[in-house]
């Protein structure tokens, strides 16, 4: 065990765009390497990105290994496995982390057992204890409950959740390596032959979220909290059953079997407060409530919580903000 | 015909099973066990390809004695087959441990052209037992799959990531993991439950599954993370300012409040 050394992050892109969890890796994996007085790695696999992997080293890394291919613009999941699993074996870090995005979680999977390693799934915290190992902690559950887990198998891999750890200030000063490797390609047993991309609304990104719930009575009432979020910045979120019904898109839904978000301020109109709906949201800095029952278990975790009904409520609120700001 | 294998797995409702804080446990027997709702829709997906053109479909679950009723409840849903992977050796797996025996089980099977995972189960909650059990099988595996969109020679699915479709194709053997955007699952008729309660749900054990797997790899022992402690977080650190009255008055008390925190205005 003891000749694995070093932090290895895995330095997600699509289509050429970095993802910023990818940074925040960096930022905790900086963390853990001065702890651990070890290299700071990173790998990266695209097309033309030798710009990207120079601003890994800027947000942290000492050495980022490149893997630059035409058909590494798009995730190829079963040859970015081949080549880290190869990276790996010779670069031999203890520790190697992934984000939970979608993409970091299927690939994450594949590559710990082609090593015949451990995997701790969407971490929220990360810890180094006496000695020297990894402590990873996790909701399961469906976010009812936090699990500290440790591995006995090297590399310790773990993904982590996107906006809980921090990304390190930019120092364009800093100095490191990118070192360029020879991409190897298997047999293409999946291929991508087309790509849809987001229409647009991305809630795991926004600052302020108002979420409508089975309060509404029908699908034209989430009029009422646009107006809301209008003022406030914001965009729609929603409980699930209301997308079952389809009111509203599955990118706006919040929750277990939905999106991860974690804004500054969520506004939770006419939601319960459901284990799988928090499961989602119980990360946001602020969280208001506005429901019609005392009782609710969205009143809970709320900062602020108005008892009442949200089609009084709500719009006499939008009122009043909109005032205040243009006075 | 199609060989189709679902992995389902039993797990309590999550609407009625009890944490207690002080110990940091999870009470299973707080609430009855149902099949991973998850499942269900990777259950309808197959039951639903079955359907359009031919296929067998066998459910394959690991979990104590009492899992054997997930199964049978799979088998009024439409499944043909349903095997419980059931022994104290198994207990206490982790994902890779689970997988791997999971994987061994499906080889046993011999041929299977397509694996049908729930994304992830509501009380592990990892998602990495689908994309593990395709790596030990060698083979490829599409995760997030909120639609399918042709199964012939190929098969052709949308997998969905962080909002971006991409439509993925593969040759068999295949493994997808599923969304609950994929279908609504049917609900079992009676006399299909009445069968489901007579057919007979086949049992494997540690030693069975051994002459295909190497046993070392089961359960507790096989498994390289370890849980060393369980927490059961209570919401601490939330003001819980509650506003009561008429609606004016607590629209502008709300109003305060957010300005006061610096939320009042549009950032943008
Ligand atoms: C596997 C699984 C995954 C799931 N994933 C998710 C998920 O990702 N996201 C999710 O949200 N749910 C999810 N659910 C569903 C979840 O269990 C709940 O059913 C759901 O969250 C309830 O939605 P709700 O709060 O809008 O509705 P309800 O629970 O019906 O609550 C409606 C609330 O509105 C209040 N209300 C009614 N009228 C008014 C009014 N005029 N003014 C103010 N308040 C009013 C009521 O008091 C009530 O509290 C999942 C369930 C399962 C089994
Ligand atoms: N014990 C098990 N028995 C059968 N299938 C399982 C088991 N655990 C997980 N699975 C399958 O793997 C998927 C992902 O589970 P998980 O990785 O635990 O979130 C589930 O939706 C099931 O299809």
């Amino acid at each position: 065990m003891k000749d694995h050394k070093g932090v290895m992050i895995y330095a997600e892109q699509r289509g050429g765009k970095v993802h910023p969890v990818s940074y925040e890796l960096l930022g905790k994996g900086r963390e853990i390497a001065d702890k651990l007085n070890v290299e700071l790695s990173s790998v990266l696999l695209g097309s033309q990105m030798a710009e990207e992997a120079q601003e890994l080293i800027y947000y942290g890394a000492d050495t980022v290994f490149l893997y630059d291919h035409a058909d590494f613009r798009e995730f190829d999941l079963i040859n970015y496995k081949r080549n880290i699993v190869r990276l790996v074996e010779e670069v031999r870090p203890e520790i190697l982390l992934l984000g939970a995005t979608h993409l970091g979680r299927s690939l994450g999977p594949r590559i710990a057992v082609a090593l015949s390693t451990g995997l701790t799934a969407d971490c929220i915290g990360l810890d180094i204890d006496e000695q020297d190992n990894l402590v990873q902690i996790r909701p399961a559950f469906s976010g009812n409950i936090l699990a500290y887990i440790r591995t006995s198998t090297r590399p310790q891999m773990a993904t982590i959740r996107y906006k809980v750890m921090q990304k390190r200030e930019r120092d364009p000063g800093r100095r490191g390596e990118v070192v360029r490797k020879d991409v190897e390609l298997g047999d293409p047993l999946l291929a991508l032959v087309g790509k849809e991309s987001s229409s647009g609304v991305n809630i795991a990104e926004a600052d302020v979220i108002v979420s409508g719930g089975r309060g509404l009575k029908k699908p034209e009432d989430f009029k009422i909290l646009e107006g809301l979020a209008e003022v406030l910045g914001g965009v729609i979120g929603s409980s699930r059953p209301l997308v079952d019904d389809g009111w509203i898109g599955k990118e706006h839904q919040v929750g277990f079997s939905g999106n991860t978000v974690k804004p500054k301020l969520y506004v939770a109109c006419g939601v319960s407060g459901s284990p799988q709906h928090l499961a989602g949201m119980r990360a946001s800095d602020i969280i208001v409530a506005v429901n019609s029952d005392p009782s609710a278990p969205i009143f809970r975790i709320a900062d602020y919580g108005v008892v009442g009904d949200l089609y009084e409520v709500v719009p006499k609120l939008t009122d009043e903000l909109r005032r205040r700001q243009s006075g | 015909m199609i060989s189709i294998v679902v992995p389902i797995k039993q797990v309590p409702d999550m609407e009625r099973v009890k944490f207690d804080k002080e110990k940091g446990t999870v009470d299973r027997s707080s609430a009855p066990g149902e099949i991973n709702p998850f499942d269900l829709n990777a259950l309808e997906a197959a039951v639903q390809i079955k359907e359009k053109l031919g296929a067998t479909v066998t459910t394959v679950s690991m979990g104590p004695p009492q899992a054997e009723a997930a199964l049978r409840d799979a088998l009024s849903r439409g499944a043909d087959r349903g095997i419980l992977l059931v022994d104290r050796a198994f207990a206490g797996a982790d994902t890779w441990a689970t997988s791997y025996t999971l994987a061994s089980a499906i080889q046993r099977l011999g041929q299977t052209d397509l694996i049908v995972c729930g994304e992830k189960t509501v009380d592990g909650d990892t998602g990495q037992v689908g994309p593990e059990i395709a790596e030990w099988l060698d083979i490829p595996h599409v995760a997030y799959v909120s639609e399918i969109k042709n199964v012939g020679e190929k098969m052709v699915v949308v997998c969905d990531m962080e909002g971006d479709r991409y439509l993925m194709e593969s040759r068999f053997p295949l493994l997808i993991t599923v969304t609950k955007d994929i279908n609504s699952p049917r609900l079992p008729s009676f006399s299909d439950k009445l069968k489901a309660r007579k057919a007979e749900i086949e049992k494997c054990t540690a030693e069975e599954l051994s002459a295909v797997a190497d046993a070392s790899r089961f359960g507790l022992k096989g498994s390289p993370t370890r849980l060393n402690k369980v927490i059961v977080p209570s919401e601490e650190g939330r003001k819980g300012e509650i506003f009561r009255g008429n609606p004016e008055e607590t629209a502008l008390r709300l109003a305060d409040a957010l300005k006061e925190g610096g939320l009042s205005e549009n950032v943008k």
